[in-house]
């Protein structure tokens, strides 16, 4: 798989011949520095972003044979997100930003199973509150809560502990793989921090857009 | 099945969008665009209602001076259908007869004017009469009783007659019961007025006065609500046959028609800049919408919610905004409505009709047009933002919230403009206007951007960071330097502008205009007239000379009132001119086309006409008029046509000639004068010396158009509140539409060390400079709309005024920049890292 971004002079090759397989309910970091093309596999992984070459197949489903509702389809009803900078809609409470992807599915116990997760992630005291009057950890958590509450078969995580603290971070990354053990999702995770990578079973190494390790254990 | 599970998912969908309606709306993120639409509908609801009602009142007022708000006149006796038609449609009605006829006292005997009226008359306006000579007016509320005349002061005096004494009238007499001192119609058509008499129509036949042959105008009158008087009218213009014709206030006054017509394009005007800044205000608050719901439709696509998702969960919510603003703006605007008939009640002589069901319609449908202009784009926009954008941030921001999604919005409310105008040219002025203002305001924003740049390296941090942040959000400067010089402009002109175009408008009629006309002045009497007043401390009035003839021919062709459809051109044509001769034209009258005449002129075939008869007649520059004057024939071209204010009431003519060209036929001079109610007894001593002169008050009707002048300022005035309401809408919206961005830069900054010191003064330099650029765009813009407005639409003269400039430059810097700081305070007290948490 590849993907280029044309620029003024020569296109920008972002990532190149990068082909890898995931196994149902394995948890994989992908790891690499700055600019090495992490996020963008991750975005194309997760059919956020199209490749300029190759395809993804998530579970025999080709996802860019797929419109772009199709793939949004897809993502409801079998993809969940974490990202590094929370991504709750400000104007919604706790508890409204959890049951959003529930309410989108139609989902008649959207409130109830949202309360029900949030209770699992800890913040049953917070429901009312407005991501404003959380602090980052609890933001994070309101996320995961929101990333599991559609029993997701695939979780992408994007450097969810970049904007926490070290033991908020901890925290964080020991609620999501207990989480992640008790439901069997596989777990795809971006991230340049090795303690939260070593947790993965799976470590894929990119750099200059193009795979350079891939280690498990 | 399917239908029933497609059912249930909309409903779960409208539920859905509601939900999030709800939730959106708690955190205050819709607040902005409602209350645009709300104050939008609100003025322009109160403005259909109140254009509707006080028009409506406004017609009747104008129609006590006809007597009634609609007359059918005719030579013949009318046929049955007009009255039974009128009464049909509800309407009063009641009819006259008129005619001149000799009355006699003892050895005198004088040409009357005489009205025979049935019982009803007058149905609209007020006869005033005194039962003894020195007696209080009152109001009789009837008619003569059969036997009776009133007659009117003229004709008692020409007669040496007083009140009881009886009157000769064909083969009949009458006992002389009342002395008329007002009543309706007197006003109309003043130049061919003798003295009057009032009678019975009972005893018409007994005086035997009509038979063929006589000159006889037969009347109907009707009056009452006005979409029956409409619809009279509609069926009276198609019955009338030869010799018939409908006349209402309009025909009958040129100065009542144009008063009028200039205070249904001032409540014009108020309503179009309410509509105008009502739509910045939308397009602004749709703007906000959109860059604040670009993040949560990024993200709810990445929660799976497909492209149809996401554009019906918004248009739900859109139309549930609209749906509740628009109602909530009709509410304000009928409640608004009728505190302004409280307001007008004590100068609104006739009672308001009945708000209908038309302004509310008309309210909501505006408020959902400028909604779905400009609202639209945007959620067609965030439709298709990307869901990477949760990854990053600096994609997707729409190309839509460029200027390009203006268009729908801008072309509907263009649209409601020009609906709302109701008149294409006042529509069209303003829209250029505005368009005009728009265009050059950006260009000339992008221009100083582009020299403000380099003035940065000798001046200090402030000024250069201020400037720098300018530049980088160009297209929001402009947009934000545009947006408040709408609201500025608007503001000025509904303040220092409209003040002086009504002040010019209450100018044109001055309180001394002329109350009085003396008519039939004989060439001999001018200099003992002029001595006469002279010795009473009058200043003379000039003496207009005045021939009468009838229009002959076109360039050779004979004219005759069949050739013509309309009816005023075949009545114009059917009867004789006043034509009359001067050297220098009159100061209210402006040439249109061709040259006024110069000295050479003198003596030489020429002649110049008012525009309005000239397209009547359908006469051009250079057409050859033959007129029969006394029974000779006279040709003349004509070399100009001029533009007459015929609101003055200063004496004009239809048709001018040089000197020398109408002096060898028999010639009598017309003036007007402004006379104070308290030496109107000078005019009894006058036409005691001179009995032939007639003299023609038109005090009632001249009082009638102030007052109607002043009704419609205070209207207007009040009308422009909504406009002003929305014009500070746009200018909160335009500061608070930023904001976040600025919000964003400061935390920055601080974080980088800035002190808020610093901040404020980069801030303060930011607004200062779109301040006064939009300042200036505003005094640009509204001395540019005022002058058309002015010259090209309300006929009014317009100068320059420096406040307008002052207070552009003034109040658009220290205004912005003091609104801008408020709400910039916050941004300043705010930790930076709890932004970066807020905005991440």
């Amino acid at each position: 798989m590849g993907r280029q971004v044309s620029t003024g002079d020569a296109p920008l090759v972002i990532l190149q011949d990068v082909s890898l397989e995931i196994r149902r309910g394995e948890a994989v970091a992908i790891v690499g520095a700055s600019g090495s093309g992490k996020t963008t596999l991750l975005a194309l992984l997760a059919g956020l972003d199209v490749p300029s070459a190759g395809a993804v197949h998530i579970d025999g489903t080709d996802l860019f044979a797929l419109d772009e509702d199709g793939r949004a389809r897809l993502r409801r009803s079998r993809v969940g997100f974490v990202f590094q900078s929370f991504q709750l809609l400000p104007a919604l409470t706790a508890l409204e930003n959890v049951m959003l992807p529930l309410e989108l599915a139609g989902r008649a116990d959207a409130r109830e199973r949202a309360a029900g997760w949030l209770e699992k992630v800890g913040l049953q005291a917070r429901l009312a509150h407005y991501p404003r009057q959380l602090s980052g950890g609890e933001q994070q958590r309101v996320a995961i809560a929101r990333a599991f509450c559609t029993d997701p078969q695939l979780l992408f995580a994007d450097e969810p502990t970049g904007n926490l603290d070290s033991a908020t971070g901890e925290e964080i990354a020991t609620l999501m793989f207990g989480l992640n053990a008790v439901a069997g999702t596989t777990l795809l995770l971006v991230t340049h921090d090795e303690r939260l990578a070593r947790r993965c079973g799976r470590r894929i190494g990119l750099a200059a857009g193009r795979l350079v390790s891939d280690e498990r254990g | 099945m399917s239908a029933a599970r497609a059912g249930a998912g909309a409903l779960a969908m409208i539920a859905l969008a509601m939900r999030l309606l709800a939730r959106d709306w708690r955190a205050g993120e819709q607040r902005l665009l409602a209350l645009s639409i709300a104050v939008a509908v609100a003025g322009v609801t109160t403005v259909a209602f109140f254009a509707d009602r006080v028009g409506r009142s406004l017609t009747s007022e104008a129609g006590q001076l006809l007597g009634a708000d609609l007359v059918v006149v005719s030579d013949q006796p009318l046929d049955a259908k007009f009255e039974a038609t009128a009464r049909g449609l509800g309407l009063a009605v009641t009819a006259a007869v008129r005619f001149p006829s000799m009355a006699q006292f003892g050895d005198g005997a004088v040409l009357a004017e005489v009205k025979a009226v049935q019982a009803g008359y007058p149905l609209r306006g007020k006869l005033r009469i005194r039962t003894t000579g020195s007696g209080r007016d009152f109001e009789p509320h009837a008619v003569p009783e059969p036997g009776e005349a009133w007659i009117d002061e003229r004709l008692l005096r020409r007669l040496g007659m007083r009140v009881g004494e009886r009157i000769g009238l064909g083969d009949r007499e009458f006992t002389v019961a009342a002395i008329v001192s007002e009543e309706p119609e007197s006003s109309a058509g003043f130049f061919n007025l003798g003295p009057r008499l009032m009678m019975n129509a009972a005893d018409l036949p007994s005086t035997g006065l009509i038979q063929t042959g006589s000159r006889v105008s037969y009347r109907l009158f009707v009056a009452g609500a006005a979409p029956a008087v409409a619809s009279f009218r509609n069926f009276a213009g198609k019955a009338v046959g030869a010799g018939q014709r409908v006349e209402d206030i309009r025909d009958a006054r040129p100065e009542i028609r144009s008063a009028l017509e200039r205070a249904e394009r001032f409540l014009g005007l108020a309503a179009l800049m309410t509509v105008i800044l009502a739509g910045v205000a939308v397009a602004l608050g749709a703007r906000r919408y959109l860059q604040r719901h670009l993040d949560a439709c990024a993200i709810m696509r990445c929660l799976g919610a497909g492209q149809r998702t996401i554009l019906a969960l918004h248009a739900l919510q859109f139309a549930a905004i609209g749906l509740a603003a628009s109602a909530a703006g009709c509410v304000a605007g009928f409640a608004c409505q009728f505190a302004l008939a409280a307001v007008l009640a004590p100068i609104v002589a006739v009672s308001l009709p009945a708000p209908g069901w038309g302004p509310p319609a008309y309210g909501m449908a505006t408020g959902f047009v400028m909604l779905l202009g400009f609202a639209l784009p945007p959620v067609i926009a965030l439709r298709k933002v990307p869901a990477l954008r949760v990854l990053r941030r600096d994609l997707g921001a729409p190309d839509s919230a460029g200027l390009s999604a203006y268009a729908l919005g801008t072309a509907a409310v263009a649209g409601l403009v020009l609906w709302q105008a109701r008149d294409m040219k006042l529509g069209l002025y303003v829209l250029g206007g505005i368009a005009g203002t728009a265009a050059l305001c950006t260009a000339l924003t992008l221009l100083l951007l582009k020299m403000l740049a380099g003035t940065g390296r000798g001046a200090g941090f402030n000024w250069r960071f201020g400037v720098a942040n300018l530049r980088r959000h160009r297209a929001g400067s402009i947009l934000q330097v545009l947006a408040l010089a709408l609201g500025l402009m608007a503001l000025i002109l509904l303040t220092l502008v409209r003040g002086e175009l009504l002040e010019n408008w209450r100018r044109s009629l001055p309180p001394d205009a002329p109350n009085r006309f003396l008519v039939a002045i004989q060439p001999d009497q001018r200099e003992a007239i002029a001595r006469f007043f002279e010795s009473e401390g009058v200043a003379a009035p000039a003496m207009f000379p005045m021939v009468r003839g009838r229009l002959v021919s076109i360039n050779g062709r004979p004219v005759s009132p069949r050739d013509y459809a309309d009816d005023r051109a075949r009545r114009l044509v059917s009867r004789e001119f006043n034509l009359s001769w001067a050297r220098t034209m009159q100061p209210d009258n402006v040439v249109v086309a061709g040259r006024w005449f110069g000295d050479a002129d003198a003596g030489k075939p020429v002649l110049s006409m008012e525009e309005g008869i000239a397209a009547t007649l359908g006469v051009k520059l250079g057409d050859e008029l033959g007129y029969d004057i006394a029974g000779s024939r006279v040709a003349a071209t004509v070399t100009s046509l001029r533009k007459v204010e015929w609101d003055t009431f200063r004496v004009n003519f239809f048709v001018v000639a040089p000197p020398g060209v109408l002096e060898k036929f028999p010639a009598s001079y017309v003036t007007s004068l402004h006379l104070p109610a308290a030496r109107s007894a000078l005019l009894d001593r006058l036409v005691l010396r001179f009995p032939n002169l007639v003299v023609i008050d038109v005090a009632a009707i001249l009082g009638q158009i102030q007052r109607m002048m002043d009704q419609v300022v205070r209207a207007i005035e009040f009308v422009f509140l909504f406009s002003v309401a929305a014009g500070v809408l746009v200018l909160y919206a335009a500061i608070a539409g930023t904001q976040d961005e600025r919000r964003f830069d400061a935390a920055v900054m601080r974080s980088l060390g800035a002190s808020a010191r610093q901040l404020r003064a980069v801030q303060a330099v930011e607004f200062a400079l779109i301040g006064a650029l939009a300042g200036l765009f505003a005094a640009l813009g509204a001395t540019a709309v005022g002058y058309f407005l002015a010259s090209r639409v309300l006929n009014l003269p317009y100068s320059l005024d420096p406040r307008v400039w002052l207070a552009g430059l003034v109040v658009g810097c220290a205004g912005v920049t003091a609104a801008g700081m408020l709400g910039a305070g916050k941004a300043l007290r705010t930790p930076p890292a709890e932004v970066f948490r807020a905005t991440s």
